[in-house]
């Protein structure tokens, strides 16, 4: 999981470069078997790990057909799921922003106490079980839980409801965007947002026209990662949901329900519609990454004049 | 206008940045804070716009105090060591910033901005690059671009921290002409922070030397050149030869040498240090005269007007010294000095310094020759 908040720099286009250079000279080319066999074990194992699992889930999806597969996405429950998990991404990615930005923004600009603490408690949702993050909640705000007194008394539904799985989503996926903007905005410094205030500038007016662009890049992946999360989350949501069919599924929890009712074609094309949100997730992350090497190198330019 | 700073005082943890420092910047004036790194000049010159906050001591911004005013509010003009230009804005874009972000009641029209900002760049001698994008630019013209957005605004005092050390020597000369005869032209009243004393003393009106926090000198730079007024200058300045001895009668005492010396302010007997500039010594090689350092010649360089002659001294306690002369070419070729020999060193003028109790000595050795 952490590994995916891979830093965008432009470093490994140099190290690209440096790998052709590697190579093509003679005195440091190895052996061509060498070569190819390294290449065929990770060839083999993307194929039979990575897209075989996907492209079964395409074939599995359309087997019986369009008509079947259409049906399946279109029924009721399923398009509830598809609601739920798009409202939940939608309260949970915008939160999880806003907390990105101003915590990557304290950590990278102000000096205070237990900062190292504050980097190190944005991790947890990575290294705490999603599972243990949803009994979390049931054992904050569930029938036997610390705060149920107060809910019931005001007849505040959180868990086995949508509040619950939105609190779940926002758990788990709480680090992402933090994560990509704190070592970027390190890297950048204050001395822009230095200039910005002598002249003049609100806070305000330094976020929107000096920071923002400066981190704009990075805050989109994080941003896209942290969406792919939120729709794809599968533990934490399960434990806090209650299975509740047309009301607290999500589309993960929906394929299971529809696979452990022996309904394969119907999970199948479930599954699928996350399978191409994944796709689309890969794309615009290329994307960026391509983009921020781009600035990235613009700005390497900058220091090397 | 005129900029004060009262007994300011600054502190990053148990290091004392600021100790008690109290200057006085007199209208239009460009004055150079000069001193080595850690001297805590660039933390003064961050207090002064406001970036940095004092832990005791106001500054005064002409006659009223702002110690307590924000820093958009100081109308103060900031250029940093690293330009801080907005990389994603263009060039023209840059000096329009500190414009664009005024209160709507008191922000020019589009027309006036670009009026504004192109006689900026006019003033900076690059109106061809307003479309440009900072990467796209020259070290050196990013700093001009840097200092024209700091003037956009109409600035009363301009600050620079470092303005040239990140460039390289031929651009630095160059620029630092350019901003001697652009301060002539506009007489704001300036402040620049450097380590390079020769920066400093080609460009400022003033100088404040400083040291470990404190002020050591202010003068002119022909004052503080010709007179250093304490051990810290006279090595931070220039070349120097250092003599670390005992004061006697109208002679320093170097070991069992004696060097002839005019001052008679200090007490005999006290522990002294004296410094002479290398062409503040003379070179003899009548070794039957009691008067006078001796040392080994071990390099000579005789390019230029003048000749430098590298001697070496091994004193009683086994340390070696280093001594740097300064002749003529015809009073080197008059001794006929040859390298391994051994001669005597006079000085014409020695500037002695009664050793502080608490001896930073070494510091001055280091920075000296």
């Amino acid at each position: 999981m952490a590994g995916a908040t891979a830093t965008l720099n432009a470093a490994h286009l140099a190290s690209l470069n440096q790998a052709r250079h590697y190579e093509d000279s003679p005195a440091t080319r190895d052996n061509p078997l060498v070569k190819w066999t390294i290449l065929s074990i990770s060839l083999l194992f993307f194929a039979g790990f990575l897209l075989l699992p996907l492209a079964t889930v395409f074939v599995e999806a359309f087997k019986k057909g369009w008509d079947v597969y259409l049906a399946a996405i279109t029924e009721a429950d399923a398009l509830a799921a598809v609601r739920l998990t798009l409202l939940a991404a939608a309260i949970a990615v915008p939160l999880n922003l806003v907390f990105g930005v101003s915590a990557a923004w304290a950590i990278a600009k102000f000096e205070f106490r237990g900062k190292q603490l504050l980097i190190t408690l944005i991790d947890l949702p990575f290294s705490v079980s999603p599972v243990v993050a949803g009994l979390i909640y049931v054992l904050l705000f569930g029938a036997q839980g610390w705060l149920w007194p107060y809910l019931s008394e005001y007849n505040i539904k959180i868990v086995f409801a949508v509040p619950g799985i939105v609190l779940a989503t926002i758990f788990v996926t709480f680090p992402f965007i933090a994560r990509e903007l704190i070592p970027l905005m390190q890297a950048q410094g204050k001395e822009e947002e230095e200039a910005a205030i002598v002249l003049g500038a609100s806070g305000w007016q330094t976020f929107w026209h000096v920071t923002l662009p400066n981190i704009k890049w990075g805050l989109l992946y994080g941003v896209v990662l942290c969406n792919a999360r939120a729709m794809g989350e599968f533990g934490a949501v399960s434990v806090v949901s209650g299975h509740i069919r047309g009301m607290t599924n999500t589309l993960p929890l929906q394929i299971e329900i529809l696979y452990n009712e022996y309904q394969f074609a119907a999970s199948f094309a479930v599954a699928s519609l996350l399978a191409v949100l994944a796709l689309i997730t890969l794309i615009l992350k290329t994307y960026i990454e391509w983009q921020a090497a781009r600035t990235a190198r613009d700005s390497q330019q900058e220091e090397t004049p | 206008m005129s900029i004060q700073v009262q007994n300011i005082r600054k502190q990053f943890g148990s290091f004392v940045a600021l100790n008690d420092v109290s200057l006085d910047f007199p209208t239009g004036e460009l004055v150079a804070l000069l001193g080595p790194s850690g001297c805590g000049k660039t933390t003064l010159l961050r207090i002064i716009a406001g970036l940095e906050q004092a832990d005791k001591g106001n500054v005064i911004l002409e006659g009223t105090d702002a110690s307590a005013t924000h820093v958009r509010d100081r109308q103060v003009g900031f250029v940093f060591q690293h330009y801080a230009l907005f990389r994603h804005m263009s060039v023209f874009d840059n000096i329009a910033f500190g414009l664009r972000v005024k209160p709507r009641n008191e922000r020019p029209s589009e027309d006036v901005i670009r009026k504004k900002v192109t006689e900026l760049l006019k003033l900076v001698q690059l109106d061809w690059l307003a479309d440009r994008f900072p990467s796209q630019l020259s070290g050196g013209q990013r700093q001009r671009i840097a200092l024209a957005r700091a003037l956009a605004v109409e600035p009363r005092v301009l600050l620079l921290d470092e303005p040239f050390g990140a460039l390289d020597a031929k651009v630095r000369k160059e620029l630092r002409r350019w901003l001697r005869r652009l301060h002539d032209e506009l007489h704001i009243t300036s402040i620049f922070v450097t380590h390079d004393q020769e920066e400093a003393l080609e460009v400022a009106d003033r100088v404040v030397l400083m040291n470990h926090g404190s002020v050591e000198q202010i003068g002119t730079p022909e004052e503080v050149w010709n007179a250093p007024k304490t051990p810290f200058v006279y090595s931070f300045l220039g070349s120097v030869n250092l003599f670390h001895g005992r004061a006697g009668q109208g002679a320093l005492q170097v070991d069992e040498h004696s060097l002839t010396h005019a001052e008679d302010n200090i007490p005999q007997g006290a522990e002294v240090i004296a410094f002479a500039r290398p062409h503040e010594l003379d070179i003899d090689t009548d070794l039957t005269q009691v008067e006078g350092l001796r040392a080994r010649i071990a390099r000579i360089q005789a390019f230029g007007l003048t000749a430098r002659v590298e001697l070496e001294r091994i004193d009683t306690s086994g340390t070696l010294h280093h001594y740097e002369v300064e002749l003529t070419l015809e009073r080197l070729i008059a001794l006929q000095l040859r390298t391994g020999s051994e001669v005597r060193i006079t000085p014409s003028h020695l500037k002695v310094f009664q050793t502080p109790s608490q001896p930073h000595t070494a510091p001055y050795i280091a920075a000296g020759i």
